[in-house]
């Protein structure tokens, strides 16, 4: 075995983690704040990812305007998505609001098959996404991987900043604590709530960017993004959004060390096994908040 | 006679076929201490309650400085001038005493209660300012209720017994808010259950017996022995 090879995967393990706990950080926000699960959150990334496509294929608009296009189209949507629908069905249940974000993930997969085809998609980062920084012999540290690693943590503090010293922040934690009291004293949750489902919205949007010129990327692709990004916010513990980024990066490591000593085609499977075996030892998660 | 503050006008609040209150009439004045005692299960959180905008009015109305506030929202409520203290205190616990209290600042009015007012009458909360809520004590837990109620700077306060499960000289301490609040022109309605120290402190008082009023008056005007009758409905 040659350990050369494995610090690299390692490395790079640490590196894909933070694109996982780009994807989960929006995620840890739903489950941690609203206590839903949302089962479309893999599908609206996929969604936003093919806004970006759109934006960039058909009206050339280069790749950072057309982000900064999706931005607030994301919060937006996020925003009315909570407001007008999620809304409805939060607090009556969990199989309701289980069942209406699997709707939205059937109607967001078939809206963009019907629209796009099933083709598979990636976005083009101008070569950025192919250069690298070389360290030593065969071992480099590729700028996109890099630059997705920096986005997570400038990300996740900006989202615990914004959660723990801003006003908005604090109406946020405090519906999240106990609803019924924050209604009684004046609070509008529906509102808060969708404020938070914003802010999912442009996680949601940063994920898509990266992750559309990372890998490829077709109208099923979804599913399995919310699964590893679920992965983490369980690994990391409920409501931590710290934790979360270290969820991401064991997975990312599990997976590519998996795939260096076991054969690439375990490369998934030993992200979930790792999973399934902290979780069984500490299903809390490693920090948890609740 | 002017106007009343707060008018309550045949009110009554029904759950799941329970009627919790029966035509109850109440009225409350600008910087005037009303005191609503009653057993368990009388109708005194359910009246609350409804004055906040939380509980459906089967029928009746709620009037607050002359405007029906049928329809309105808590938190619109809250806009208007009114902030309950709810019962069992109920902060935000994973929230600092500070940030409690600024929700209260949040979601009310300007006016002349600032934090500097609250740390002035709880001198205990001003050092344990950065402490999350669910650390305190229960006494210093319903200092910081009380105070994110006050910070709404409101016209008419709503105390849901905020004396239960406190030791006698916290009490004490809570209580002697009060007046000074009244002299403020804050209308101050009390619910509690401890007879003595709300019949103490009120102007008025209303008991309340299986959702109805039974008796309402001065303290200093009706013998003991009359609100134990009313009270236990004998």
């Amino acid at each position: 075995m040659n350990p050369l090879a494995i610090a690299n995967q390692i490395l790079q393990g640490v590196l894909l983690g933070g694109l996982y706990a780009l994807f989960a950080s929006g995620l840890s926000i739903s489950v941690g704040v609203m206590r839903f699960v949302n089962i479309a959150h893999g599908d609206l990334i996929v969604l936003v990812s093919f806004l970006l496509f759109t934006l960039t294929a058909y009206f050339h608009v280069p790749l950072l305007l057309a982000v900064a296009i999706s931005l607030p189209i994301s919060f937006a949507g996020g925003y009315v998505l909570q407001r007008f629908l999620l809304q409805r069905v939060l607090g009556k249940g969990i199989l309701q609001i289980v069942l209406v974000t699997f709707g939205i993930s059937i109607i967001v997969q078939n809206f963009l098959q019907g629209t796009f085809g099933a083709d598979t998609r990636r976005l083009s980062g101008s070569g950025f996404e192919s250069a690298s920084i070389p360290l030593t012999n065969g071992i480099g540290v590729g700028y996109l991987p890099l630059t997705i690693f920096a986005a997570a943590v400038l990300l996740i503090f900006a989202l615990d900043r914004l959660l723990y010293t801003t006003r908005v922040g604090a109406h946020i934690r405090a519906v999240s604590d106990d609803v019924d009291t924050a209604n009684l004293v004046g609070l509008s949750s529906p509102r808060i709530y969708a404020i938070a489902m914003g802010v999912v919205g442009v996680t949601v949007c940063i994920s898509a960017a990266f992750m559309s010129v990372f890998a490829n990327f077709d109208p099923t692709s979804g599913p399995d993004r919310l699964l590893t990004a679920f992965e983490a916010v369980v690994l990391g513990g409920l409501g931590s959004l710290w934790g979360t980024l270290i969820g991401g990066i064991i997975i990312g490591v599990a997976q590519l060390l998996g795939a260096q000593l076991l054969g690439s085609e375990w490369q998934q499977l030993a992200g979930h096994l790792v999973f399934l075996a902290i979780f069984l030892i500490r299903p809390q998660g490693l920090f948890p908040r609740y | 006679m002017p106007e009343a503050l707060l008018t309550v006008d045949a009110l009554t609040v029904v759950y799941d076929q329970f009627r919790a209150t029966h035509d109850i009439d109440l009225a409350v004045d600008a910087g005037e201490i009303v005191s609503v005692i009653g057993a368990n299960g009388a109708g005194k959180s359910s009246l609350l309650k409804a004055i906040v905008g939380n509980a459906r009015l089967a029928s009746g109305s709620i009037c607050f400085e002359g405007s029906d506030l049928a329809g309105k929202t808590t938190a619109q409520i809250v806009k208007a001038g009114i902030a309950l203290v709810p019962e069992g205190r109920r902060l935000f616990p994973s929230l600092t005493v500070e940030e409690n209290l600024q929700i209260g600042s949040s979601v009310g009015r300007p006016g002349e209660i600032t934090l500097a007012t609250i740390y002035e009458y709880f001198p205990a909360l001003a050092d344990k300012r950065r402490q999350l809520a669910r650390e305190l004590s229960g006494g210093q837990q319903q200092m910081v209720a009380l105070g994110r109620a006050l910070l709404t700077n409101p016209r008419l306060l709503l105390c849901d017994e905020i004396s239960l499960g406190l030791a006698p000289v916290i009490v004490n301490s809570l209580y002697e808010i009060i007046p000074a609040l009244a002299r403020r022109g804050i209308g101050v309605l009390v619910v509690e259950q401890d007879i003595t120290r709300s019949l103490a402190v009120a102007d008025r008082f209303y008991c309340l017996l299986e959702g109805k009023v039974t008796l309402t008056g001065r303290p200093a005007e009706v013998s003991r022995e009359t609100v134990m009758r009313h009270y236990f409905g004998l």
